[in-house]
């Protein structure tokens, strides 16, 4: 049967993350965007840490993207907002937010910005 | 610290750098990922979204709504502006059908590319749709691949049918001179926009 044959070849891939994640999908009380930068406070290596929270301290040892995180660490990015949030939560990381908007468009200043960025790469 | 905050909503004003995103759109092997490749400063990354389709689905018998869950990657790159702004580049997954409903990955987005294909326009019809309905800035690179017919840009916009004020710039998605001219052209366009609102 084609139903057996699917799960024998792909049992986890989506069931593994979500059991770190203990089911949640909901980034909880911090609003982490995929562009949220993140970078660890505490060091990675401590003692009874849950190999995917060590992973994360580990690769936001400088600060990261949330994107970034979630590829470093091989995980969908909506799990690895939930290990952000515990994290957070724990004091063991801070984040910030991209720029708000008091309009619909983007602050100018940031824009030029990011212009005369690009033109002295 | 121009953008240095201590709301609590938003994080910490001790990480000094904040983050702004555009995106590079366009149908599948248009040089989306190429493109983000030439300019960023890291070898392109790959991440993975879940994204949940609830409730489009209610079974007959139960009246449970069915969810269901897609997982969509994207490519993305990244361009240290200054110490204070980090721009990401995301390639807009191949499967469009998956990526129109993810709304995180337009939102609060500066603008974006629509990289087309003069062999293929029609690919990207679908992405230029997309930001006209969502409000998203955007300007259109016309990848120019080796084997593909050359057109006039004026062309190529008239086959897309571009609003006039659509900037539309020839490219090439691999070199690394091109796709910051790209990249350059956008955010004048979006300063022209600011400009224009204002006055």
């Amino acid at each position: 049967m084609e139903y057996e044959s699917e799960f024998d070849i792909s049992p986890g891939p989506l069931v593994r993350p979500f059991a770190i994640a203990k089911g949640r999908t909901r980034p909880g009380r911090y609003d982490l965007d995929m562009i949220t930068l993140v970078v660890a406070l505490a060091p990675a290596d401590r003692p009874g840490l849950m190999p995917e929270y060590a992973e994360i301290l580990e690769a936001a040892q400088r600060p990261q993207s949330v994107a970034e995180v979630a590829a470093a660490v091989n995980l969908p990015m909506a799990v690895v907002k939930v290990l952000l949030s515990d994290l957070i939560e724990r004091g063991d990381m801070i984040f910030r937010s991209p720029p708000a908007r008091t309009t619909q468009r983007p602050d100018p200043k940031l824009l030029q910005a990011v212009l005369d960025g690009i033109r002295n790469l | 610290m121009a953008f240095a905050t201590s709301d609590p909503q938003v994080g910490s004003p001790a990480l000094e750098q904040s983050a702004v995103k555009i995106l590079i759109a366009g149908g599948f092997g248009v040089g989306k990922t190429t493109m983000v490749g030439s300019v960023s400063e890291i070898a392109p990354l790959r991440t993975e979204e879940l994204l949940t389709d609830a409730g489009v689905a209610v079974d007959d018998l139960t009246g449970v709504a069915t969810k269901t869950t897609t997982t969509v990657a994207l490519d993305f790159g990244k361009i240290t502006i200054s110490p204070q702004i980090v721009l990401y580049l995301f390639g807009t997954p191949g499967q469009e059908r998956f990526w129109f409903m993810w709304d995180e990955l337009a939102a609060g987005a500066l603008g974006a590319v629509v990289l087309a294909d003069t062999r293929r326009l029609d690919s990207s019809f679908a992405a230029i749709d997309f930001f006209e309905h969502r409000q998203v800035p955007f300007i259109v690179g016309v990848n120019c691949f080796d084997d593909a017919p050359r057109y006039p840009v004026e062309a190529v916009r008239d086959a897309l049918d571009l609003d006039p004020d659509v900037p539309a710039v020839l490219c090439d998605a691999r070199d690394r001179e091109s796709s910051k001219a790209v990249l350059a052209t956008l955010l004048e366009h979006l300063i022209d926009l600011g400009t224009a609102a204002r006055a």
